[in-house]
């Protein structure tokens, strides 16, 4: 589930509130959204996606709330790095183009 | 015929906070939403989409990557495509339709390519159409969605269908979910785009998937078909949301002490793991994937890694428990009953594509996840879209008709006594999740979640509306996964044999007289019945 909204890189552009499928985050005036609902939250991983400043973390607990250890990410590496990964953000290239799925799904049948 | 039990409340010209007029409502912006809108804008129609989440990151197909069943119509790929798995799905799907899925897919792939979304090539420099990752391709059909002129009502839930006195589906009204403000959108022609059911389960992009549109249909009078292929379990890390169970293929099951469990495996040995989960956990270690196999997963599912990459597992060389989510209609094929080739539903005016509606005309009774769910998303939409399109301009002539609001459950009812939708929805699951109940099935024991369902139905149709805006929406999800576990339970029980993923204990063996569809609906009286295959097509 999400876990954490970092109030140094986030900049309140509210992307995020609007991206949620589930409803998780709120606006708040003048300051960074807040995680108004996060027992709606799926770990479906799409506000990290869409966050221009890599400010969001989900933890990939999907059932339960991180523990303490859990909530923070345990290398920086690790903040970013799907968005990173898809090839999405400034500077980057879809990685779509590298899709290698034909190649496994010929072999998996 | 389905209990046409709408209170029939007629709209006032003041109701709405919001007013569109359109000739076609789309309910839901996923792939077969978005395709459908853009083909209802490309006949000239007027069109809104709305979202209860945001189009573009909504649904199953947004958080994930899937295979397209797109396939070449040279030499025999086509005949080969369609016979591999015709047995698989109990002889249940039909040829016209998986012929002309086919070339749909083919087709729309080509606009696909147009538009810019980036396939990739082989090693021979040939484009390679049989998957899409999710964030990537969503993002381009919202895009598409806007540049075709339909305007797209994010955060907006529908609550209700709307009809005229003929019955004539004519728009829906529903909530932002974020201001609190309710919507009404009259419109000559709606199409259901809401996705399949999966009981709030958690798997990946699912849990928008509530059966919401199923329940809307339902209450002016459509049918559903197949509802008992629809205990599909996706398979993922315990802890996990990413049901994504391609590369389980080259996976080892184990148990606790690390052996490895007979017979267990992805696809075909998927019961084995079902009957060890209900006593023991199950281990999976993705050990026969080799260093190309496992280059080629990093760039094909990036998401897959995401989960063991935080987690700090390895899955090529650690052993990780396995769950299986319930996937129900989603990755199950059951749905919406179509009555023609442009997907519209036995009510005038409503029309249903993707896992909303039936899959069983080109999987049968087998999951359609993947490949086959993702090319029906796409026909389906586009044909549903420009159906829509044709009887929603049509209906401009009668556009000042007087509508009334068709929802019943948990926002026309009268009792006084309050809904706890999350106890209607722990109910629910707790009849659906279990494998002992829903992915083995049993006379008895369906029976006995058949009681005590239309119990909570019953209570529910007599507990006071909703409260406010917010409420509405969580009581008719709960309302709506407690419809579809009826359709599915009471289909499940009139299917005495094991077909498709369907599997009866007391009957495991598949009975030739019973190769035919199950319809289904109706709410307060839930009812089935048999109807014989339709070969022939009407286009």
């Amino acid at each position: 589930m999400i876990e954490l909204i970092s109030p140094e890189r986030c900049t309140a552009c509210n992307i995020c509130v609007n991206a949620c499928p589930t409803n998780v985050f709120e606006a708040v005036a003048g300051a960074p959204p807040r995680i108004a609902r996060q027992d709606d939250c799926q770990t479906c991983f799409m506000c990290e996606l869409y966050c221009p400043e890599d400010a969001l973390y989900v933890a990939p607990i999907a059932d339960r709330r991180a523990t303490a250890g859990e909530r923070e990410p345990a290398t920086p590496a690790l903040v970013g790095s799907y968005r990173r990964a898809i090839g999405w953000g400034r500077g980057r290239q879809s990685t779509a183009s590298a899709d290698s799925s034909f190649e496994l799904l010929r072999r998996a049948h | 015929m389905g209990a046409r039990d709408f209170e029939g409340q007629a709209l006032s010209g003041a109701d709405g906070g919001h007013r569109h007029e359109a000739d076609v409502l789309v309910i839901g912006g996923g792939p077969a939403g978005t395709w459908a809108a853009i083909s209802a804008a490309a006949q000239g129609a007027r069109v809104v989409l709305a979202d209860k989440g945001f189009c573009g990151t909504s649904g199953a197909t947004a958080p994930s990557g899937t295979g397209l069943w797109h396939v070449s119509p040279e030499g025999s790929a086509r005949a080969d495509a369609k016979a591999s798995r015709l047995a698989m799905g109990g002889h249940l799907a039909e040829h016209a339709w998986m012929d002309r899925v086919l070339a749909q897919t083919w087709d729309n792939v080509e606009r696909l390519k147009d538009w810019g979304y980036p396939f990739p090539s082989d090693d021979e420099g040939q484009l390679r159409c049989t998957s899409l990752q999710g964030p990537e391709y969503m993002r381009l059909m919202r895009k598409r969605v806007k540049s075709s002129g339909a305007r797209i009502l994010d955060h907006s839930p529908a609550l209700e269908l709307l009809v005229d006195a003929q019955g004539t589906v004519g728009g829906a009204t529903g909530v932002n979910r974020q201001t609190g403000e309710t919507w009404v959108v009259r419109a000559g022609a709606v199409v259901i785009a809401t996705g399949g059911c999966a009981f709030l389960s958690k798997a990946l992009g699912c849990n928008v998937l509530t059966g919401d549109g199923q329940l809307m249909a339902a209450e002016v009078g459509a049918a559903m078909s197949g509802m008992e292929f629809s205990n599909a379990y996706g398979l993922g890390p315990a802890f996990s949301s990413v049901t994504k169970s391609l590369f389980y293929n080259w996976a080892t099951f184990y148990d606790r002490d690390g052996q490895a469990i007979e017979g267990a495996g992805s696809s075909r040995g998927r019961s084995v793991i079902a009957q060890t989960l209900q006593t023991q956990p199950v281990y999976a270690c993705i050990d026969r994937a080799d260093a190309q196999i496992r280059a080629w997963m990093r760039t094909a599912q990036p998401n897959f890694f995401v989960s063991f990459d935080r987690q700090g597992i390895d899955p090529f060389t650690q052993h990780f428990p396995v769950t299986l989510r319930l996937e129900g209609t989603v990755r199950g094929t059951g749905g919406l009953n179509l009555v023609d080739g442009s997907c519209a539903t036995s009510v005038a005016g409503l029309y249903a594509a993707g896992d909303a509606a039936t899959r069983e005309l080109i999987c049968g009774g087998f999951t359609g996840g993947g490949s086959h769910n993702a090319a029906w998303a796409l026909s389906s939409g586009f044909w549903a879209g420009a159906g829509a399109a044709a009887f929603g301009k049509d209906a401009r002539s009668r556009a000042s008709r007087t509508l009334r609001r068709a929802g019943g459950v948990a926002i026309a009812t009268r009792g006084a006594e309050g809904c706890d939708s999350q106890a209607v929805v722990s109910a629910v699951q707790a009849e659906v999740f279990p494998y002992e109940r829903n992915w083995f099935r049993e006379g008895p024991v369906l029976e006995a979640s058949l009681a005590r369902l239309d119990a909570l139905w019953t209570r529910l149709r007599h507990s006071a509306p909703a409260a406010c805006a917010s409420e509405a929406v969580r009581a008719r999800e709960a309302a709506a996964m407690l419809a579809t576990a009826r359709w599915m339970y009471r289909s499940a029980l009139q299917r005495t044999e094991t077909r498709g993923m369907h599997r009866r204990r007391e009957h495991a063996a598949l009975d030739p007289t019973q190769r035919h569809r199950l319809l289904s609906g109706g709410l307060d009286e839930v009812w089935v019945r048999a109807q014989p295959l339709t070969e022939a097509l009407t286009p």
